[in-house]
C-alpha cells in the first residue's frame, strides 16, 4: 500500500469511527429516554397524560432502532439493534446525560422532556441536510414527530409554570435543577467536530442559538426563570455517566442478560 | 414492438399486485388498506422477474408496522410471489398528507375524524385546529387528549352531540 493510500484508509477509518459513536449517541439518548418514559405507564396522574407519556417512549424507542440498527450496520460486527440495546453496559451508551435523570414528579419529567425535546427538533432538523442519507432519512421521519413531542411538552411546562403557585414552585425547581445537565447538549468534541466538518451533522453552535431561543420564549410563557449557565462536568456522550443510567438498564437488560435470546 | 409488448405485461403484472394490497388492512385501522393509507410507495418488476415491494412506516415506533410486513408477505405467498423483496423506504417521511381521499372517506364514514389541513410548514401544529365531528358533523368540538389508541390519533370530544371520538393526527 502506497502511504497515501494508507493515509486515506486512516482517514476512512477514523471517519467510520466517528459516524458509529455518532449515531449511538443519538439512538442511544432516544432509547434511554425512552425508556424512563416507559416508567410512567400506569402511574400518570391522568390517563391522557399516561397515554401522552407512553406514545412518546413509543416514538422514541422506535427512532432509536432506526438508529441503533444503522449503527451496527456500521460497525459491522454483526450486531443488531437489540444486542446493541441489552447487550452494552453502561460504560458502552454514549447518551446525554440529561436523558438517564430519573422521573421525578410529573414536572421535572416534562422539564427533561422539555429540554430534550428542543435539543432534538434543532438536532433532526439539520441532520435533514446531511450528506449521510440514511442519516437524513432517520432524522425526517423523527422530526415530525419531535415537533409533535415538543408541543405537548412547552405546552405543559406554560400551564404548570403559569398555574398555580405549587405547580410553578415545583416545575421551577425542575428547571433549575436540570439545567446543569444541558450544557453538555451543545459542547462539541472531536467527534461532533468531525462529523459537522464532513456534513454529517449540523454545527452545534448554531443549534444551540436556535435551542436558547425556544428555552427563552418558552420560560417566559411559563413565567419561569432561567438559570444561570453552569459549568460542565457531565460527559454521557463519552461514557461516563451519572450513577442513574446502571439502574435504567438494569432493568432494560434484566431478561435479556438472564435469558441470552429469549424472544415472545 | 417486443419491448413495448414486454412493458406493458409488467405493468399489467404490477397493477395486479397493487391491486392484491389493496385488499391489505391496516391492523389498527382495518376500515383502510394500506393502499389508502399511502405506505406503499412501490411495487417494481424488475428485469430479472423478482418482484419488490417498498414498505414506509407511518411512525417510527408503530407497532404495526411489523405486523403490515408480515401481511403483506402472506397475501403475495398466496399468489405465487413467495420470492418477492419487501423493502423498507424511509424517505420521503410517511406524512398523513399520503393518506389517499378515499381513506379520508373512509375514514370519516368509520368513525374516525380525517386529519384538517396539511402539514405543510413546521408551524402548522400551531395553529388552531378545527376538527369536525365524524358522527354529527358539528365543528363544537375539543381535544381531549393529544393522543390517542394508537400513534397516529388524538382523542376529541364533540361539543354538539357529546360523543367522544378519535382525530387522525394531521402530522
Amino acid at each position: 500500500m502506497s502511504p497515501a493510500v494508507a493515509t486515506a484508509a486512516r482517514a476512512d477509518r477514523a471517519l467510520n469511527e466517528a459516524l458509529l459513536r455518532y449515531v449511538l449517541r443519538l439512538g442511544d439518548t432516544s432509547l434511554v429516554l425512552g425508556q424512563r418514559l416507559g416508567e410512567w405507564v400506569g402511574h400518570a396522574p391522568t390517563l391522557e397524560e399516561d397515554l401522552g407519556l407512553a406514545n412518546l417512549a413509543l416514538d422514541l424507542i422506535g427512532q432509536a432502532r432506526l438508529l441503533l440498527t444503522y449503527a451496527g450496520e456500521i460497525e459491522g460486527r454483526e450486531r443488531d439493534e437489540d444486542a446493541l440495546a441489552y447487550l452494552r453496559d453502561a460504560p458502552e451508551f454514549f447518551n446525554l446525560a440529561l436523558a438517564e435523570q430519573p422521573n421525578g414528579d410529573f414536572g421535572c419529567t416534562i422539564v427533561r422532556q422539555w429540554l430534550l425535546d428542543a435539543w432534538q427538533l434543532e438536532i433532526y432538523a439539520g441532520l435533514q441536510e446531511s450528506t449521510d442519507s440514511r442519516l437524513a432519512a432517520i432524522a425526517a421521519k423523527a422530526l415530525k414527530e419531535t415537533r409533535y413531542h415538543y408541543r405537548f411538552s412547552s405546552g405543559w411546562l406554560v400551564r404548570l409554570g403559569d398555574g398555580t403557585a405549587e405547580s410553578h414552585e415545583r416545575v421551577q425547581r425542575a428547571v433549575d435543577q436540570l439545567w446543569r445537565f444541558t450544557s453538555e447538549l451543545f459542547a462539541p468534541d472531536e467527534v461532533d467536530e468531525r462529523m459537522a466538518s464532513a456534513g454529517i451533522a449540523p454545527s452545534l453552535s448554531t443549534a444551540e442559538v436556535r435551542w436558547s431561543a425556544h428555552m427563552d420564549e418558552d420560560l417566559r410563557a411559563a413565567t419561569l426563570k432561567r438559570p444561570a449557565a453552569q459549568p460542565y462536568p457531565w460527559h454521557g456522550k463519552r461514557g461516563v455517566h451519572t450513577e442513574h443510567l446502571g439502574y435504567v438498564l438494569a432493568e432494560m437488560q434484566h431478561l435479556q442478560r438472564t435469558y441470552p435470546g429469549a424472544r415472545w | 414492438m417486443a419491448a413495448l409488448i414486454a412493458d406493458q405485461a409488467t405493468a399489467a403484472r404490477e397493477r395486479a399486485v397493487w391491486e392484491l394490497l389493496a385488499q391489505v388492512p391496516d391492523p389498527e385501522i382495518p376500515v383502510l388498506s394500506i393502499v389508502d393509507l399511502g405506505i406503499v410507495r412501490h411495487v417494481r418488476h424488475g428485469a430479472d422477474g423478482r418482484l419488490s415491494i417498498g414498505l414506509t412506516p407511518t411512525y417510527s415506533g408503530c407497532p404495526a408496522t411489523e405486523v403490515i410486513r408480515s401481511s403483506v408477505r402472506n397475501a403475495l405467498e398466496k399468489h405465487g410471489h413467495a420470492q418477492a423483496a419487501i423493502e423498507e423506504v424511509l424517505s420521503p417521511p410517511w406524512t398523513s398528507d399520503w393518506l389517499t381521499p378515499e381513506a379520508h372517506r373512509k375514514l370519516a364514514a368509520f368513525g374516525i375524524a380525517p386529519p384538517e389541513g396539511a402539514v405543510s410548514s413546521p408551524k402548522q401544529l400551531w395553529r388552531a385546529t378545527v376538527v369536525t365531528c365524524p358522527r354529527c358533523g358539528s365543528r363544537a368540538t375539543a381535544r381531549v387528549s393529544e393522543f390517542g389508541s394508537t400513534p397516529c390519533k388524538a382523542h376529541y370530544q364533540c361539543s354538539a352531540c357529546r360523543e367522544p371520538f378519535d382525530y387522525f393526527k394531521c402530522l
